[in-house]
């Protein structure tokens, strides 16, 4: 048992070399519960280390002092660990993960006790950068973070970390929660394709039993691909069963309003609407619902482009079920500044004429962006397979298969094993 | 109008497009409608026979909604069922007449029980007689006496007996003529009791018997399969059948189904499912169905017109023949979908050669509303039957061709993108499950 005094000269000591760090890594473990009881008097330490040089010996004291303060030094608090993660050392915090992450947890609650998120949302992605190993890393920081972007409202931090591909996945919980709020995130932005496809992700993971993740995850899936793509398709044969079976006791009237947008009917997405209107508030998707009715508007007026070369207002605000021309005309202008018709309206004789997509596929832009279209996608398949090669080498999996196997004719060994229906 | 592409001549175009619905009328009006005119329902009744006329003329009692013709036909329904045996259907006409018709058609007690008791007392012998040869097992006995009970029983109107009866003769069949003849039996039943699955199947048994079946019997079976596919709503089958039907059918089948019928169903199935050219090749250039044609001269004018291009006079014709075709027992069902089939065709015909139609005169064609015309036009559109754009402002249906490579860039993009979504969706569901076998298997070691 070490007094305080010298454990900070340790750290002051050992804090360079790497050979020098496991030696103070394994001090600091040792002396971590004799920092416990000395938790509330640690502040003043702390002054004494320099976070940039001794970032693992200034974690295991913040940690201890900041799991044992509450109370009138949390402004303080906030900004000393927000001083940390800004110059802390990426190789030393990541001797003691836990740790830190326990660190940014406590960040975490602070801003959100003291009601500023916005606090915590450069610090956290600052945090998330360091403890990643690449960016296809999922940290459990991940959800932490984008929730504090979700209520601080910065969506454009959030979306920065949703950018990369996240493939290496440890926790799936880590993960729901990830995708549930970077979709929240995208659906602020209405970054509607990205949100999707992180929703989607969560529904289609494989699970054992139900989870509310999911349950609210395929609600916003549901809204969101209607908004986006106009139509929901079933899910995929690949969700889990546990999943497919159950989702109709809980979303069922989300079901029902998909059928009445396909129906293509606004009267009846409108009656839809007002049977299910509290659940829909209880669920807090009535902002998406409305995006809802409103798409269905657009999407009325596109199937018109399909048909028509040229349509008077007046007929559109009649197919469509808008009350006035006026408001049709408002409807294709903001269409038409989307870049989701390609039309101009003749307001002489109240006319609107749609042109084809003028895209033709000639430009050099186009002829890059699929050429990296092309690319990514060999990337991707190239990860594939090498991912199918460590998964058919992975020891504990041949270990299992062949336990199984046993049972069978070693003749019907096929590469591929059925119970992994992905 | 086939060769009509050259669009730079948009005159000749135009005075095309007006034969099509203004030359077409005035020939229409002097032409005299034969059956615009109320149906004859005797002259129909006397084209059936046995148990499918009563039916026939039942039916169209209840639906013709007009008193006389209700009247005239369950006065011939309670003649015909007097000729025979069914008490049974006896007692519905009488209930339907309801004395509208004077006393003598009235409900004769004394006929009923004296048919009821001789049923009974033929019942009895019958039963026993089949006992005898079922001890005796004579094998061509016993058919025989399961086939009197069938035939007892369809006399009588118990359908459900007569099935079971005539299908317990298979058992007993020794030779492919007895198993025509049980198949076509059971043939008979189903279509009376609208069982058309059991139709196809025994109609598919017949056709596998080893024995050259008569052309009389074919006939009799695509009739049979085509009043099967009908029902079925399989229109292109149905008309397929028809169509192979040979002449040799004759009357020889009026219990089921008379050769006009055949004309028309398989007429306007043909109109409904075919394109133009096996229009012309099966149907027009059939000598054979021509023949079944020249019996009913307004089926034969429909697709002589439709063919034509002459669609107002075509659809006219339907026009008129829609309520009598509605009494049909067999068609009635049917009547819109294939009208509405036959008018999408059309119009989809018509639009085809175009590269531009002017709607005023579509329309005409099509005695119909230029709004009305866009509706249809927008329906067959969106149903991608019709690749075209409307032009509402100046009333022009403009063709569309599909740009080829534009289409080919989108749907490689999409696709790719499609990919990318789903290997990327497959790397992170990989890894999940991979997690969660690790786990397992830790927690296991």
């Amino acid at each position: 048992m070490e007094s305080a005094e010298s454990l900070i000269a340790h750290i002051q000591g050992l804090s360079s070399a790497p050979e020098d760090l496991a030696q103070l890594h394994n001090l600091l473990k040792q002396s971590e519960e004799s920092l416990e009881s000395l938790a509330p008097n640690l502040g003043p330490l702390l002054n004494q280390l320099d976070p940039s040089k001794h970032s693992l010996g200034f974690l295991y004291i913040l940690e201890a002092y900041a799991s044992a303060t509450h109370g009138e030094q949390e402004n303080n608090l906030v900004s000393t660990i927000a001083k940390f993660i800004d110059s802390c050392v990426t190789e030393q915090i990541c001797l003691a993960p836990e740790k830190f992450v326990s660190v940014c947890r406590k960040l975490k609650d602070e801003a959100m006790q003291l009601q500023m998120p916005i606090r915590g949302v450069a610090p956290l992605r600052t945090a998330v950068r360091k403890l990643q190993p690449t960016s296809e890393h999922l940290t459990t920081l991940h959800p932490d973070f984008l929730v504090l972007c979700l209520l601080a409202k910065c969506y454009k931090a959030g979306f920065s970390v949703l950018e990369d591909d996240i493939v290496e996945v440890e926790q799936p919980r880590d993960f729901f929660l990830y995708c549930y709020y970077g979709g929240m995130i995208c659906i602020g932005l209405k970054r509607f394709r990205k949100a999707m496809e992180l929703l989607y992700y969560v529904i289609t993971s494989p699970m054992s039993s139900m989870n509310a993740i999911a349950i609210e995850s395929y609600k916003k899936y549901i809204l969101v691909s209607l908004i986006n793509n106009g139509q929901f398709s079933n899910l995929p044969k690949y969700t889990s069963s546990v999943f497919s079976r159950n989702q109709k006791n809980f979303c069922q009237y989300y079901n029902e309003l998909a059928t009445s947008y396909a129906s293509g009917k606004i009267s009846e997405l409108q009656s839809c609407l007002e049977a299910y209107k509290d659940k829909f508030e209880t669920d807090n998707n009535v902002g998406l619902v409305k995006q809802v009715v409103s798409s269905l508007y657009k999407r009325n007026i596109q199937r018109l482009t399909q048909m028509y070369l040229t349509l008077s207002l007046q007929d559109i605000a009649n197919t469509v079920q808008l009350s006035s021309t006026k408001e049709a005309e408002m409807h294709v202008l903001q269409m038409i500044q989307d870049g989701e018709i390609f039309a101009t309206i003749n307001q002489k004789d109240g006319m609107v004429s749609f042109h084809e997509d003028p895209e033709q596929y000639k430009s050099c832009e186009m002829i890059e962006h699929i050429d990296s279209s092309i690319q990514r996608i060999m990337a991707l398949s190239k990860k594939l397979t090498t991912m199918d090669e460590q998964v058919s080498s992975d020891p504990i999996y041949l270990a299992k298969l062949g336990r199984e196997r046993q049972r069978f004719d070693l003749d019907d060994f096929d590469t591929v094993p059925q119970k992994f229906h992905m | 109008m086939e060769g009509e592409e050259d669009v730079l001549e948009t005159s000749m175009i135009e005075e095309e497009i007006r034969a099509n619905g203004g030359a077409a009328n005035e020939k229409q009006r002097s032409k005299a409608i034969i059956s615009s005119e109320q149906m004859d329902v005797e002259a129909y009744a006397s084209s059936y026979t046995g148990r499918t006329k009563i039916a026939r003329l039942i039916f169209i009692a209840e639906r013709c909604g007009n008193t006389t013709m209700e009247l005239e036909a369950l006065r011939m329904a309670y003649d015909e069922i007097k000729k025979g045996e069914n008490t049974l259907l006896f007692r519905d006409v009488v209930d339907k007449i309801r004395g509208r018709l004077g006393a003598a058609y009235g409900m004769d007690h004394a006929w009923v029980d004296g048919v009821d008791r001789r049923a009974e007392a033929r019942k009895e012998k019958l039963d026993n007689e089949l006992n005898a040869y079922r001890t005796n097992l004579i094998k061509e006995s016993i058919r025989m006496g399961y086939n009197d009970f069938g035939e007892f029983y369809y006399a009588h109107g118990a359908l459900g007996d007569a099935f079971k009866n005539y299908a317990r003769t298979r058992d007993y069949c020794t030779t492919s003529k007895h198993i025509i003849q049980m198949c076509l039996n059971v043939i008979l039943v189903s279509i009376e009791m609208g069982q058309f699955t059991h139709v196809t199947n025994y109609v598919s048994k017949t056709e596998q018997t080893p024995e050259v079946l008569d052309s009389v019997t074919v006939a009799k079976l695509r009739c049979a399969a085509g009043l099967a596919y009908l029902e079925n709503k399989k229109y292109k089958h149905a008309a397929r059948k028809f169509l192979e039907t040979g002449l040799e059918l004759e009357n020889n089948y009026t219990e089921v189904i008379a050769p006009q019928d055949v004309a028309t169903y398989g007429g306007l199935c043909a109109l409904a499912s075919f394109d133009r050219t096996e229009l012309k090749n099966k149907v027009i250039d059939n000598v054979n169905f021509r023949k079944f044609l020249e019996l009913v001269p307004e089926v034969r004018e429909i697709i002589n017109d439709f063919y034509s291009s002459r669609y107002a006079s075509c659809l006219e014709y339907l026009e008129n023949l829609k309520a009598n075709l509605l009494l049909d027992i067999h068609l009635y069902d049917h009547v819109e979908t294939l009208y509405s089939e036959i008018r999408h065709k059309a119009l989809i015909q018509y639009t085809h050669p175009f590269l531009s139609v002017d709607l005023h005169m579509m329309a005409s064609a099509f005695k119909t509303s230029v709004a009305g015309l866009e509706k249809e036009l927008e329906a067959l559109i969106t149903e991608n039957q019709i690749q075209a754009r409307i032009d509402s402002h100046n009333k022009i249906l403009y063709a569309r061709h599909a740009d080829q490579r534009n289409t080919t860039f989108q749907r490689a993009l999409q696709m790719g993108n499609e990919f990318d979504r789903d290997v990327r969706a497959m790397l992170l569901r990989a890894n999940l499950l991979k997690h969660e076998f690790n786990n397992r298997q830790s927690r296991k070691l």
